[in-house]
């Protein structure tokens, strides 16, 4: 007995040391940044004026607002792309075809994500790929500039999360009797029917273990909007990089990263909650 | 099991013992191409120091010095205007021994200029080191006419365009537009107004601009493919491009180019200041100093240095910078503590907006 708690205890403290030191110090750290108000050079108060001067203009609360509405679109878009994917490959391809469509997903993450990102740079550019194609094609008579909007954004963000769906939706798919989806047909069911009330409904967990996933990773994106992005198309992360390197306001940054934390976890708890799944159901598993 | 925990722990204290018995390092935070490996190289051969170096910018620079209280690097070289301030605030530098500097080898009024301007409290923090301006690289075969801010916001290069979204660029409307923003920095209500109605002419001018630029490499590119015709750059920018093709070079505003001085300056909590003074002596020698100019591209305040420097970047820098221009130079005064707030504001609403 005694000697199980103790390699529980070894198994758990890396694991506690990691949360303690990297996660909760410097978050209680960054709490006390961000309630200190800058008076005059090295005199500070205690407040939430910080807090006060995110609301005081429309431009930050505006940059938190396009950043969520952009991140839940760039979900629904991966889930849209990474459902039949993961549909494919769980259900329909078989043996060697499965294992080599996976490793297809797969492959782009063996690269850097600015390596991806700057792989679209030269395909959407003015003088790039994709705008001398249409040219060559006689489509367009001059260059077209794809990149630097807010639709290149949603691009770099679905192709950079898209396994990240896919994962979680194959294994909850892989895990389906094929028996229920022949008893939905036997019962009269046509394909929109099984898909929308046995397949999805059994894949769930998986849809918001995705979906969770894949908009906190567009959520805390920093390089994608930063490169993709056109001159309005800043993110929030921007904001807090831009406070906290070339404006030397940690107080501020620190702020904006609560704010960011807090709306994060206000999101993700609604559409748990929305959606009547858990943390443990979902995440968990 | 004991042996192999003996050899363990023996190999460990010899590696421990290797790196301190073996050569002193200097560990320098600074800009590319300020340090460059043929320099930190000949440095070694002379004098046995190590050299890390750190590339970083006047920002990040001051981040990470304020992120661990000066200490971390033995060398920094912020610009001249960039060491008042946060040395006001956040302490972390130290002052510097000026009798360890060999002063012979500056361009006097150079090494006088950055002394007077890193002075706080009696001591003085930064001496001179690289120079250069702020203005436009302008491919002079289509946007030849573009000499002032206004110029870069006129209808006939809408999209064609580019600028930094940070101070220079709001400093730049405000000069255009006929104020003197630098001698309002002791007025921080009369600077408020000059400097809002410049971010009102920035964000007028958004419309013109293909995208804000971040690294000089973004601009490169985007200048090479001739997606921008014209952009606000810094001289080096102006004059690497003009090594590759002679339509594009540096153009000067005709309200005055911004100019600024990169300087050596000591973190708080450096630990090797004898071998920083070493470095310092040496990249001044005019040969050595001439190496780090092709490197950088922009000039060194190093006495004698322009005379060995490749011809063609002489060539580039003599046809932007005729006496009258370099008369006209607006050198960036040290910043007060605090203006930088208002700016940031800002630039925040123009890049929302």
């Amino acid at each position: 007995m005694r000697e199980g708690k103790l390699v529980f205890w070894l198994l758990f403290a890396p694991f506690a040391a990691w949360i303690a030191l990297l996660i909760v110090i410097p978050h209680i750290d960054m709490l006390i940044l961000s309630l200190r108000e800058k008076v005059a050079p090295r005199v500070y108060e205690t407040g939430f004026r910080n807090y006060a001067d995110f609301a005081a203009t429309w431009v930050y609360p505006w940059t938190l607002l396009r950043t969520v509405v952009f991140s839940i679109i760039a979900t629904v878009l991966t889930f849209l792309i990474g459902f039949p994917v993961a549909y494919y490959i769980a259900k329909i391809a078989q043996g060697r075809t499965k294992a080599a469509l996976f490793m297809l997903c797969l492959l782009p993450f063996w690269v850097s994500e600015i390596v991806r990102v700057f792989g679209w740079m030269l395909l959407l550019r003015e003088t790039g790929l994709i705008s001398n194609a249409l040219q060559g094609l006689g489509l367009t008579s001059g260059p077209v500039e794809l990149l630097y909007n807010d639709a290149a954004i949603l691009i770099g963000l679905v192709y950079t999360s898209m396994l990240f769906m896919i994962v979680p939706l194959i294994s909850t798919i892989d895990g389906m009797d094929d028996a229920l989806v022949e008893a939905g047909y036997d019962l009269g069911g046509n394909g929109w029917t099984v898909m929308t009330r046995i397949v999805i409904p059994y894949a769930m967990p998986g849809i918001i273990a995705g979906s969770i996933v894949v908009f906190m990773l567009a959520l805390g994106n920093y390089l994608t909007p930063t490169l993709l992005g056109g001159k309005s198309g800043q993110w929030f992360t921007a904001q807090i990089y831009s406070q906290f390197i070339t404006r030397f306001n940690w107080e501020l940054g620190s702020a904006f990263g609560f704010i960011l934390l807090a709306t994060s976890s206000a999101l993700v708890w609604l559409l748990l909650r929305l959606s009547g799944q858990s943390l443990s159901n979902t995440l968990g598993r | 099991m004991r042996k192999l925990l003996g050899t363990v722990l023996t190999s460990a204290a010899f590696a421990l013992v290797g790196t301190a018995g073996s050569a002193e390092t200097l560990r320098i935070l600074t800009w590319g191409g300020y340090a460059p490996e043929s320099v930190v190289a000949a440095f070694k051969a002379e004098t046995g120091i190590d050299v890390e170096v750190t590339l970083s910018n006047n920002e990040d620079m001051i981040s990470k010095l304020r992120a661990t209280g000066g200490a971390g690097f033995d060398l920094a070289q912020p610009s001249q205007d960039r060491i008042l301030g946060p040395q006001q605030e956040f302490g972390i530098y130290k002052p510097l021994d000026l009798s360890q500097i060999d002063k012979e080898q500056f361009i006097g009024d150079l090494y006088d200029a950055s002394v007077a301007a890193t002075t706080v409290d009696g001591a003085a923090y930064g001496v001179a080191h690289i120079w250069g301006v702020s203005g436009f690289a302008v491919d002079r075969s289509v946007a030849g006419d573009i000499k002032t801010y206004a110029d870069l916001c006129s209808a006939d290069y809408a999209g064609k365009i580019s600028m930094r979204t940070k101070r220079i660029a709001l400093l730049g409307f405000a000069f255009a537009a006929g104020e003197d923003p630098f001698a309002a920095y002791s007025d921080p209500a009369k600077y408020e107004e000059i400097i809002t109605a410049a971010a009102d002419a920035m964000g007028e001018c958004k419309a013109n601009v293909k995208a804000y630029w971040s690294g000089a490499d973004d601009l490169l590119a985007m200048m090479r493919s001739g997606e921008v015709v014209a952009a606000e750059a810094w001289d080096a920018t102006g004059f690497k491009l003009n090594a590759e093709d002679s339509k594009w070079n540096f153009v000067a505003p005709s309200t005055g180019a911004l100019g600024w001085i990169d300087t050596f300056a000591l973190p708080a909590k450096g630990e090797n200041d004898a071998a920083a003074y070493q470095w310092i002596n040496f990249v001044m020698r005019p040969d050595i100093a001439a190496q780090i100019v092709n490197q950088a591209g922009s000039f060194s305040a190093s006495k004698g240095s322009d005379e060995m420097v490749d011809p063609a970047l002489r060539a580039a820098y003599q046809e932007a910078f005729p006496p009258e221009v370099i008369a006209n130079i607006k050198w960036f005064p040290p910043i007060p503590a605090g203006l930088e707030d208002i700016e940031g504001r800002l630039l925040d609403q123009i890049v929302a907006q």
